[in-house]
């Protein structure tokens, strides 16, 4: 009873935190699944990145506020400066580079998280002492060191041992010289290593020296990259490219770690603004302050699109808050009420909260409704850097290949299949119809009018519209279907389509697309399978029609147009390509390989613009539609702004704690009335039998 | 009887191969070793060559039953089914496909799963035969009657109903709980009053219908008879001998679940936030993590098994002229 007074007294009795957590100023937020892989040479899903972002710093990051992205150094002093080398490694242009060198030049006041991994005794634990730990941080130690240049080549040669598992490692052995040797070595001497350690140990990989990656001095690193790869500075911005020191693998590899759960890809060590004190990935994750970070400020400039108010913390040190709470939150009907209770500072907007929180305007504009606005809620928006595309498997006779006709009754599904309406009925407005592969924020991307699919819109009155359904209905006359009856068989023609989800939902979207296609006279069938048959038949090219979507892992044009490049094509690479719907077009995949090695510039996007053309011509993909993220925050949650392509923004926000505070105990008042209620309807409820038990004795007693 | 429950020992271990032979041939019927090295690596790009490093470092690239490439006694032990199996019956669950110790996460997920299990088992039991023995009370009179349509009411509404009804009206209309979260150790309460009087609630309907059929077996039997003659109040006669000699009965059902209560539950975990372990094995099926779904399949039969043990020695407690053989 004292403690039920006690926290009646100090804070809301829903509150889901200790009053401690509360009073600070830490970000609270939620993790819908528990993340698998926190080492990041291996994470690469977008809810392990959300945390692991926070700890690891590779040397780019992305500017907080600008707009198109930018990159900036994060721990170098400076952009890698990039030369270009022939066979015999002199220095020529651009034009005659066989290799690029990037050289990378760290800052020297940067220093890991405190951990004990870096005190020589605690490399060397006692079997019975590493039987007790729950956490490395029962280890109590100050110890850090500098980072140094070493520590990015150790984590690269991490990427090549094959059994570390890094999803990266095919597609950068491409560009890396000596990976692909490297990796094939290492990862042979790893195989024997093991034979001869069974109970585990520390492979250290210092010994084994990889070519193209050199730490030149303790602070500067040179990558050779082979021939012309622009894109490699993004590649710096990841995950992958975050320093790792060997003697924190010497840690987690003493021989019974593992088996306490203690590992680099539970316990990651990093130079970033937080550490990890506390995870338990089945209810929460704890990031505290590193009190070792480095000086980082707020930024002082951003693009004009950006509000002023993001810049009032100009110059300010970094991070401007106490930490991060994740906890888990599995359903999507707490998560929201806790938003609204004021125990989540920010939150999406779900299906069944759409019309709760958003309100669309005449014009489409999205604005939050009268509940939200009076409790102070605000919101962001912005279209992601993905595209969700309908595609055409181009090695199927019925529908494929670049024969004139094949191409038509594409071009006249592209048309039929209504992608506003699709936006409108299950997104809730919250996509932009796409025009061509690439979406907005993204280089060679062009809103219409410019960029307008020809083969679907047309300008009328300076407005652009869908093209009617006659339109499409003549191509299919013109692809050897009129009316959509296949003249092979006299009956409507039958297309198939492979999908993987069988809820309502997914009925209520099938459902939809073969109405589209029943505007056109054609019978779409739905094969809905599971997932793992799915990709199985998208491999072997045995689909007709899917859906299908892609996130960017990069923000250039070439991270989007590979998926419609011959080389990529999923079937003839045995499944590794990304190209699904097996398009092969020697003109267009010319045009990649060379836009591949330009530079952004006007060159670029003539090339860019012409690869759009030739895909809207040839019609591979309905192109679907680039969804919009939606986000509602609470007032007292500062500096909060769409940054798509930036994942280690946490270090931004700022949190006035005594704000949210008075929010949740105005918000949450307990209902005594309720208890008191609850207690005497039981006394009332114990009177009442009582007395009809000793009504129904007496009366047996008469009867008797 | 130390004769008989060892031989129940010896039976379980046949009954063990056997759901371990299921689990084995269903799960690889629906997922082939490259699919879960594709769901694991969750790369967006993925070669052979990552699939075959994968396999080989899980042990997967073996045949699943029976090695053709190798001879003799090996074929039979150089498999996946007998590698994983010999090391499942010596408790050994090794590392879950994604890398963490799985006995290590057992031992972490089963006290939340525990905190919410026991308390929602025995007081759901205590409300349940209560209110079944005030109800066989006024049996057949008004007040019967309306608990029986009360309890068909409260059985035809979903559970998912219950849940979500007691979080809007309790903590998100009264604010006197958490929706959902969990603290370890002794803010605990805070977190499970709530889903404990829902799980409580959710089961009155069918509980109440239940032992109440029970009891009015052993209402209208001579001994009961006997003792109101004696003089004896209805409710001592209940309490005293209706509820005593309706154990046996109560008991088939009830000490069997009693070693399975760790396993948790999944809907009300989810909701709840509460990190047990309801919700491990339908995640590691829809992660297709193999060697937690073996290793969850394996415990939860054993623990199947040690109920249905626990059910026989209960017996004989209950009712001395049970005897094994």
């Amino acid at each position: 009873m004292l403690s039920v007074f006690l926290i009646g007294c100090q804070q809301p009795w829903n509150n889901p935190y200790p009053e401690e957590v509360t009073a600070q100023p830490i970000v609270l937020r939620a993790f819908s699944a528990p993340p698998k892989h926190l080492d990041p040479v291996v994470s690469y899903s977008s809810n392990e990145w959300s945390i692991i972002s926070q700890i690891y710093e590779p040397p780019l990051q992305y500017a907080y506020l600008k707009q198109p992205y930018e990159l900036v150094p994060l721990t170098l002093k400076q952009m890698p400066e990039v030369h270009y080398l022939d066979a015999e490694g002199r220095r020529v242009t651009a034009e005659k580079a066989v290799y690029s060198e990037y050289t990378l030049r760290l800052r020297e006041d940067i220093y890991y998280q405190p951990h004990p991994a870096f005190m020589d005794e605690y490399r060397q634990l006692a079997p019975e002492v590493i039987a007790t730990l729950n956490s490395p941080y029962a280890l109590h130690s100050d110890a850090s060191r500098s980072l140094r240049a070493e520590d990015y080549v150790y984590a690269i040669k991490r990427m090549g041992v094959r059994a570390y598992q890094s999803p990266v490692l095919d597609v950068l052995m491409q560009y890396i010289v000596g990976l692909k040797e490297y990796s094939k070595n290492i990862s042979q001497i790893y195989e024997n290593w093991k034979k001869t350690h069974p109970e585990g140990g520390f492979f250290d990989l210092r010994a084994y020296p990889l070519a193209g990656v050199q730490a030149v001095d303790d602070h500067t690193v040179v990558i050779r990259i082979k021939g012309r790869y622009p894109q490699f500075r993004y590649w710096l911005a990841m995950n992958f490219f975050a320093p790792i020191p060997w003697e924190v693998d010497a840690f987690y590899s003493q021989p019974g770690m593992k088996q306490r759960n203690l590992m680099l890809d539970q316990w990651p060590v990093g130079t970033g603004p937080y550490m990890l004190v506390e995870n338990n990935p089945n209810l929460r994750m704890r990031l505290v302050p590193n009190p070792n970070f480095h000086e980082e400020r707020y930024p002082c400039e951003a693009s004009a699109s950006v509000p002023q108010r993001l810049l009032e913390d100009c110059g300010k040190p970094l991070p401007l808050n106490a930490g991060i709470l994740y906890s888990l939150e599995k359903e999507g009907v707490p998560y929201w009420n806790k938003f609204l209770q004021g125990y989540y500072d920010a939150s999406g907007v779900s299906s069944d909260a759409f019309d709760q929180a958003v309100q669309l305007s005449s014009t489409g504009d999205i604005g939050l409704t009268p509940a939200m606005k009076e409790k102070g809620i605000r919101f962001l928006g912005g279209v992601q850097p993905t595209i969700i595309y309908f595609g055409f498997n181009m090695l199927d006779p019925v529908i494929g290949t670049l024969d004139a006709r094949k191409r038509k009754l594409r071009q006249a599904i592209s048309i039929a299949v209504n992608m506003e309406n699709y936006i409108s009925i299950f997104l809730n407005g919250r996509g932009v119809v796409a025009q061509g592969p690439i979406p907005p924020g993204v280089f060679g991307y062009q809103p219409p009018p410019a960029g307008m699919n020809p083969v679907v819109y047309q300008r009328q009155a300076d407005q652009m519209v869908r093209k009617p359904l006659e339109a499409a209905k003549q191509l299919l006359r013109e692809a050897g279907y009129p009316d959509g009856i296949d003249p092979a068989t006299g009956k409507p023609l039958k297309l198939y389509f492979e999908a993987v989800g069988s809820g309502p939902d997914d009925k209520a979207r099938m459902d939809w697309l073969r109405k589209q296609f029943a505007q056109l006279g054609i019978d779409l069938v739905i094969r809905a399978t599971d997932y793992n048959r799915f990709q199985e038949k998208m491999r072997q090219g045995k689909g007709q029609i899917f859906m299908w979507g892609w996130n960017a892992d990069y923000p250039d044009p070439e991270n989007f147009l590979f998926l419609l490049y011959g080389g990529n094509a999923v079937t003839p690479t045995g499944g590794s390509g990304v190209n699904y719907a097996n398009y092969q077009n020697p003109e267009f995949d010319r045009l990649f390989e060379k836009m591949q090695r330009m530079p952004d510039g006007e060159a670029r996007l003539r090339v860019i613009e012409k690869m759009i053309r030739i895909v809207q011509q040839d019609a591979p993909w309905i192109f679907g539609f680039y969804p919009k993220g939606l986000a509602l925050y609470h007032r007292w949650y500062h500096n909060a702004w769409p940054n798509m392509m930036a994942n280690n923004t946490a270090k931004y926000l700022r949190v006035d704690a005594q704000a949210r505070m008075a929010a949740q105990q105005a918000w949450n008042p307990p209902a005594y009335w309720a208890l008191w209620l609850l207690l005497m309807s039981a006394v009332g409820l114990g009177v009442f039998a009582v007395s009809l038990y000793r009504q129904r004795q007496r009366r047996r007693v008469v009867r008797c | 009887m130390l004769n008989y429950l060892l031989r129940r020992l010896l039976y379980a271990i046949p009954i063990l191969i056997g759901v371990n032979l299921i689990t084995f041939a269903l799960f690889f019927m629906v997922n082939t070793p490259d699919d879960m090295a594709r769901i694991h690596l969750g790369a967006k790009q993925t070669t052979p060559e990552m699939i075959e490093a994968w396999k080989a470092s899980h042990g997967y690239d073996k045949p699943l039953f029976w090695n053709t490439h190798a001879t003799g006694v090996q074929a039979l032990t150089d498999t996946l089914f007998y590698q994983e199996s010999v090391k499942l019956f010596t408790f050994d669950f090794g590392l879950s496909d994604s890398g963490r110790d799985i006995v290590s996460d057992i031992k972490q997920r089963m006290w939340p799963s525990l905190a919410l299990a026991v308390p929602t088992f025995v007081l759901g039991l205590w409300v349940n035969i209560t209110l079944a023995l005030a109800v066989v009370l006024f049996r057949y009179s008004a007040v019967d009657r309306a608990a029986l349509v009360a309890a068909v009411l409260l059985m035809s509404v979903s559970g998912l109903f219950y849940i979500i009804g007691g979080q809007v009206l309790v903590s998100k209309v009264l604010h006197l709980t958490p929706i959902s979260g969990y603290q370890p150790g002794a803010d605990a309460w805070r977190f499970l009053i709530l889903p404990v009087l829902i799980g409580v609630f959710s089961g009155i309907g069918s509980g109440l219908r239940w032992y109440r059929t029970l009891f009015l077996e052993e209402v209208n039997k001579d001994y009961v008879r006997t003792a109101r003659a004696k003089g004896l109040s209805e409710w001592a006669v209940m309490r005293r001998h209706v509820f005593r000699n309706g154990l046996l009965p109560i008991l088939t059902g009830v000490v069997v679940v009693i070693p399975t209560l760790f396993m948790g539950s999944l809907v009300m975990e989810s909701f709840f936030g509460i990190p047990g372990l309801g919700s491990y094995t339908i995640e590691a099926i829809q992660g297709q993590d193999f060697a937690i779904v073996k290793a969850m399949v394996f415990l939860g039969a054993v623990l199947y098994i040690l109920g249905l043990m626990l059910t026989d020695i209960a017996y004989a407690w209950a009712d001395p002229r049970v005897r094994f053989k």
